[in-house]
């Protein structure tokens, strides 16, 4: 069968045609909305319509059978209408207000699990690992996983201080750009690379890989045609590896996650905020990762217990101190935690104010 | 197919998180790509390490983006996924979608690809995750033929991408969704043809809330304020308090600005103070609305660490009224991109450029004054440049003062 005739820059279909009637009749005019539980809030607009949104979990790695179901759901229940959000959830809209409780009740019915709206932890934004990723020195996707599954209650309720933002990244080139969550799984790998001397030549450009370290451990190996690695200053960055495949960095036994946490993107109260590490090495354990998931639990926790209501995890540290901050949490402090690269400046303290 | 033993993975098949697995072994069930990727996955559980290799030359003719190569280095033990590359098609504005759409989408993937997608990728692509290189161009001409167009990838403009905005949030100070349509549409060259240093994110939030992460992961970074006060409903202030609300200790008390008062009463603003934070808005919605003129404030050069550390974006232009046709702001971009191309080096993001050459070289590379709303602080250290027109507009303003006998700080 001929192909049909491909179309090139059409860019993406309008998004007007996607919006429910009561979305385009409401567009802009909106008055104020609330949350009504763990995964239901409505939308009241100025003409006195209502919208109320579902929001369900999902795994961001979705079959097409699933999305199919969404598609059915949306069917029954939506007029066909439905979106995904920035953290990877389903949201289910719904103008008929009789139509909310047999939509709760079906989506229960086919397993899928309703959450993550208010102060609570929704969906974990994460990167690709090991399911397709080149670079990972991690699975983002079991450690999501695992993560969320010890962590259920907080995605089916609102009881916390404030919201929590997880994220995973599988490396440290953090293609969800994780570094600003409440608390954030980064992988690294620990080891200086190696390098294929007798492939470099005929894959990587020398200047390319020497300007790609940001630490300047590299050099040229002139005898080899090759370049060489200063293992005193090499970060395991990986961004040489990302410009030149003959030179190796992954590890399975030297390769594992940090954490870091305290970070926002939002500027409520306080301003937007980095993560900052806390817990520099955990190994690899899957399939369920024990101990980052207990660090992580552990952290959360520590914060339910301890913050006043409406504070972020990161205003929370601020107002009692990153040093009370370990001593709550019992995590001990490293030399990791102390910066030695671009902002150390920034970050060490200058002044004998702090708590003992 | 062959079946394999994973024994691992299945472990992330229990607990009542939704699982990936799952959902790779349902596409698994009737496509061979999908099926030898839940194998591959297994082995990088078992051994530890991915096995996935990056690039090689793949896209569709005319396009240098959009399409990501992927190949594995066990091709011979799964040959399913000895190529699975990644198709990007460009999202919806706010990620609205009806069932008819999504499932045209789902019927030609499961055609020619594995029937695993990311719903949706990080930079905000529809993502659909593995097909082979011969499968692309009938891939591309089956979608573009019903509207939809492939994403970026590669030193190119990403995938503009907005929050959910005007649709259904009371909060947008701009029509997030029109503007992604239109830069989308406006910059399709910059976009399918790889013609930057490095990548360029154009991320759009309605407000301070940011939900789509603007000020962290968008080299600009959009989002919506306002000029003026905030109106005070005094009936629905009465109504949060009756319903349990402690106002001291919930709204005045983390006002960052403290310019919130209330008396048991009436809560009053000192609106000249306030810098538009929107905690106290976001918990009082009912109560509490912005009025006035509504715009933006476009921040540049945000990133995740790769090279030289994270950056988090910088005002530039503080106040920026966000009307079709938006000419004022694609100029501005064009501009940007210009003294971008004039000064980067290759895979250079814009807040790394700027962190080299200077913020003042950027701000007058793009016509830019200075003005206090750009800074956090002046700098501590004495070591400046003073141009040849600096020095000259010194001595004048000084001229004029003995003129007049008054000092002109």
């Amino acid at each position: 069968m001929a192909l049909p005739q491909r179309k090139t820059d059409i860019g993406p279909p309008h998004y007007k045609q996607f919006l429910p009637p009561v979305i385009q009749k409401n567009y802009g005019k909106w008055k104020y909305h609330e949350v009504l539980s763990h995964g239901v809030m409505v939308h009241v607009g100025e003409s006195g319509d209502k919208l109320w949104t579902v929001r369900v979990a999902s795994p961001r790695l979705l079959s097409t059978a699933t999305i199919r179901e969404h598609c059915d759901v949306a069917e029954k229940f939506c007029g066909g209408f439905f979106r995904y959000t920035t953290r990877n959830n389903v949201e289910f809209l719904v103008s008929d207000e009789k139509q909310l409780e047999p939509l709760k009740k079906d989506l229960t019915a086919r397993g899928f699990k309703m959450g993550g709206i208010g102060a609570a932890i929704t969906n974990v934004v994460h990167t690709q690992g090991w399911v397709h990723c080149h670079s990972a020195a991690t699975d983002a996707s079991g450690l999501v996983k695992s993560i969320m599954d010890e962590l259920m209650e907080y995605f089916e309720s609102k009881t916390l201080p404030n919201k929590v933002r997880l994220a995973v990244a599988c490396c440290v080139n953090m293609c969800g750009a994780v570094h600003c969550s409440d608390i954030a799984v980064v992988a690294v790998h620990t080891k200086v690379p190696t390098v294929k001397h007798e492939l470099f030549k005929n894959m990587c450009e020398l200047p390319t890989v020497i300007g790609s370290c940001p630490t300047r451990a590299i050099s040229p190996d002139p005898a080899n045609k090759s370049v060489k690695i200063n293992a005193e200053k090499c970060m395991y960055c990986g961004n040489c590896f990302t410009v030149c495949p003959p030179i190796s960095i992954k590890d399975p036994e030297r390769d594992g996650v940090a954490i870091l946490v305290g970070g926002k993107i939002n500027s409520l109260r306080s301003n937007p905020k980095f993560s900052k590490l806390v817990i520099p090495f955990i190994s690899n354990e899957p399939p369920r990762w024990p101990k980052a998931v207990a660090a992580i639990k552990h952290i959360v926790e520590v914060y339910a217990a301890n913050a006043r209501k409406h504070e972020r995890v990161g205003e929370w540290i601020e107002r009692i101190g990153w040093e009370r901050f370990f001593s709550l949490t019992g995590i001990d402090f490293t030399f990791q935690c102390i910066d030695d690269f671009t902002f150390m400046r920034d970050t060490m303290r200058t002044s004998s104010t702090f708590k003992w | 197919m062959k079946k394999y033993d994973t024994p691992l993975i299945d472990e992330l098949e229990k607990g009542p998180w939704p699982s990936f697995v799952t959902e790779m072994k349902k596409a698994g069930k009737n496509n061979e790509m999908a099926n030898d990727a839940v194998g591959h996955l297994e082995k990088c559980y078992r051994t530890k390490v991915g096995y996935w290799k990056h690039g090689g030359i793949v896209g569709v003719l005319g396009y240098g983006g959009g399409v990501i190569g992927r190949y594995s280095e066990l091709g011979d033990e799964f040959p399913g996924v000895a190529h699975c590359h990644t198709v990007r098609i460009n999202q919806t504005s706010g990620f609205f979608y009806t069932s008819n759409a999504l499932r045209e989408i789902c019927d030609i993937w499961d055609k020619y690809g594995s029937g695993l997608t990311n719903m949706h990728g990080s930079t905000g692509d529809l993502v659909l995750l593995g097909t082979k290189t011969d499968a692309l161009e009938t891939i591309f001409a089956e979608y573009s033929s019903r509207g939809w167009d492939l994403g970026s990838s590669g030193s190119a403009l990403r995938t503009p991408n907005c929050c959910v905005g005007p649709a259904r949030c009371e909060w947008s100070n701009y029509d997030t969704l029109d503007l992604n349509y239109a830069l989308t549409q406006e910059f399709q060259d910059e976009i399918h043809r790889p013609m930057f240093a490095y990548k360029f994110k154009i991320k759009m939030s309605g407000c301070a809330c940011d939900c789509v992460a603007s000020i962290a992961r968008a080299d600009m970074s959009i989002i919506g304020t306002w000029k003026g006060n905030i109106a005070v409903n005094q009936d629905e202030v009465k109504n949060y308090a009756k319903n349990g609300m402690d106002i001291n200790a919930e709204i005045v008390n983390m006002c960052p600005t403290q310019c919130i008062s209330y008396d048991g009463k009436e809560m009053k603003i000192n609106d000249a103070e306030c810098n538009r934070c929107m905690h106290c808005i976001t918990k009082m919605t009912k109560a509490l609305k912005p009025t006035g003129e509504r715009g933006a404030t476009i921040c540049i050069g945000s990133k995740a660490p790769i090279v030289v550390g994270s950056l988090l974006s910088w005002v530039i232009v503080p106040f920026i009224k966000i009307e079709p046709p938006y000419t004022e702001l694609k100029d501005l971009i064009r501009k940007i991109w210009e003294w971008w191309d004039d000064n980067a080096k290759p895979r250079e993001r814009i807040g790394e450029v700027i962190e080299m050459k200077g913020m003042r070289s950027f701000l007058e590379g793009i016509g830019q004054s200075p003005i206090p709303q750009q800074i956090k602080e002046p700098r501590k250290d004495p070591f400046m440049f003073y141009t040849e027109d600096d020095m000259a507009a010194f001595k004048a303003k000084e001229a004029e003062e003995k003129k007049t006998g008054k000092y002109k700080f």
